[in-house]
């Protein structure tokens, strides 16, 4: 299902723009609004959806899912970390959703540019920067020692 | 000294206050003109009509008079004079500057042309104060907008000086109301060029206020609008048709039915 915009409740501010792994969420050259444009190549991922403040963002059903005359509205709360999607379908039923969007408060998590560049040892090493200290396991990743690999091969 | 001449009495030696008085009339009528054409030949009217019965028959409850009363205060005091309906801070402020700068410029400018038109009548010296501290504060939010808070130019790569319809409000907003200062500085100054600057700065204010059916400007009139059709949506639960709150689903689980097949 892409995603379109409802001009009128956007104000431009570009969410959209920035998190589309697409990159087709652009702003409009008459009105300054964001638009998706080519809905043939959205990855239907939501992002978009999820992060206007605005709500102004909505999915268009597809025909077998939702005929024409359907709604999906999604409204996402931060603070609750819940997302809720209304699906209205032509013939008036309506659905709705409720689901946790994670399970670590909103914010939480911390942006590669918050952690302390990797020193020189550390990329001789096999884990990646920060590696053993985001899966929470002491003393770094279990690999196997050398008497435990069969004998002969290395 | 400079600030607290009127720049436009001080005009009134090379043209005629009447000339200068019927130009902003001409203005005035040219932004009245240009906003009702506006709304006729984009439908917004009947769009927000229509928006607004829909979300009337949608609606879980009716508003009374009252309600209807707070709805309104509510959105001129938090949408409109506050310009709550942006998320980012940033923009907000600008917006902020840019808004109340233009409506102090705008204001002294009329009272100047109209009240003090020649030195015959001495101007008090805060309404020139007051119209370069709109004037600057115009410039302030809107450099920092145009130059800083712009989306879709850095992060698609895009040249800052990229031009396109939807700068045209902004930027010849910016243009008159620089073009505007420069000329009061450099008549008070006495310097040579103030003639051929005030002639930019008509040919942009004239841009500005002629540029309605084509320019953003006309937002001052259709975001209130916007704002008041969203929250009465809020009061009557139709709730833009939003989902509830995930506190209170309308359905949840419970409803769930078994599968029907065999």
């Amino acid at each position: 299902m892409p995603t379109f915009v409802y001009m009128t409740r956007c104000d431009g501010c570009g969410h959209c723009v920035d998190i589309c792994p697409s990159d087709i969420m652009h702003i409009d050259k008459t009105y300054r609004r964001a638009y998706n444009i080519e809905p043939n190549m959205c990855w239907e991922c939501y992002s978009c959806v999820k992060a206007c403040p605005q709500n102004a963002i909505d999915a268009r059903g597809y025909a077998d899912f939702a005929p024409l005359g359907h709604s999906v509205r999604v409204l996402r709360e931060e603070k609750k970390g819940m997302i809720s999607w209304k699906i209205k379908f032509r013939n008036g039923h309506e659905k709705n959703f409720v689901s946790p969007i994670r399970t670590t408060p909103w914010g939480s998590i911390k942006g590669p540019a918050e952690y302390d560049a990797p020193r020189p040892e550390d990329f001789a090493k096999q884990e990646l920067a920060h590696e053993p200290e985001a899966l929470k396991i002491k003393g770094g990743l279990p690999a196997l020692r050398r008497d435990q690999l069969k004998q002969g091969v290395v | 000294m400079m600030l607290t001449s009127n720049p436009f009495a001080e005009l009134s030696a090379s043209i005629a206050p009447a000339v200068i008085q019927t130009y902003v009339v001409i203005m005035i009528v040219l932004v009245a003109a240009g906003t009702l054409f506006d709304i006729v030949h984009k439908g917004s009217a009947r769009y927000f009509l229509d928006n607004w019965r829909k979300s009337k028959s949608k609606g879980a409850k009716e508003i009374g008079g009252g309600e209807l009363v707070s709805v309104a205060i509510k959105t001129g005091l938090v949408d409109v004079l506050a310009s709550g309906e942006f998320c980012n801070a940033r923009r907000r402020v600008a917006h902020l500057l840019t808004m109340y700068g233009f409506v102090i410029y705008v204001i002294t400018t009329a009272i100047m042309v109209f009240a003090y038109p020649t030195p015959a009548t001495p101007t008090p010296a805060i309404l020139p104060q007051l119209w370069w501290l709109g004037g600057l504060m115009v410039c302030l939010g809107g450099y920092w907008f145009w130059f800083f808070i712009r989306v879709d130019v850095a992060a698609e790569g895009n040249s800052p000086l990229r031009l396109m319809r939807a700068d045209l409000f902004i930027l010849s907003l910016l243009a008159s109301v620089t073009l505007g200062l420069i000329w009061a500085f450099l008549q008070s100054r006495g310097g040579s060029g103030a003639s051929v600057v005030f002639g930019l700065y008509i040919i942009a204010t004239t841009v500005l206020f002629g540029s309605v059916p084509w320019s953003k400007f006309a937002h001052m009139f259709f975001k209130p609008a916007a704002a008041f059709e969203k929250r009465i949506s809020y009061s009557n639960g139709s709730r833009s048709n939003l989902p509830g709150p995930a506190d209170k689903p309308e359905v949840f689980g419970s409803a769930r039915g078994q599968p029907r097949h065999y």
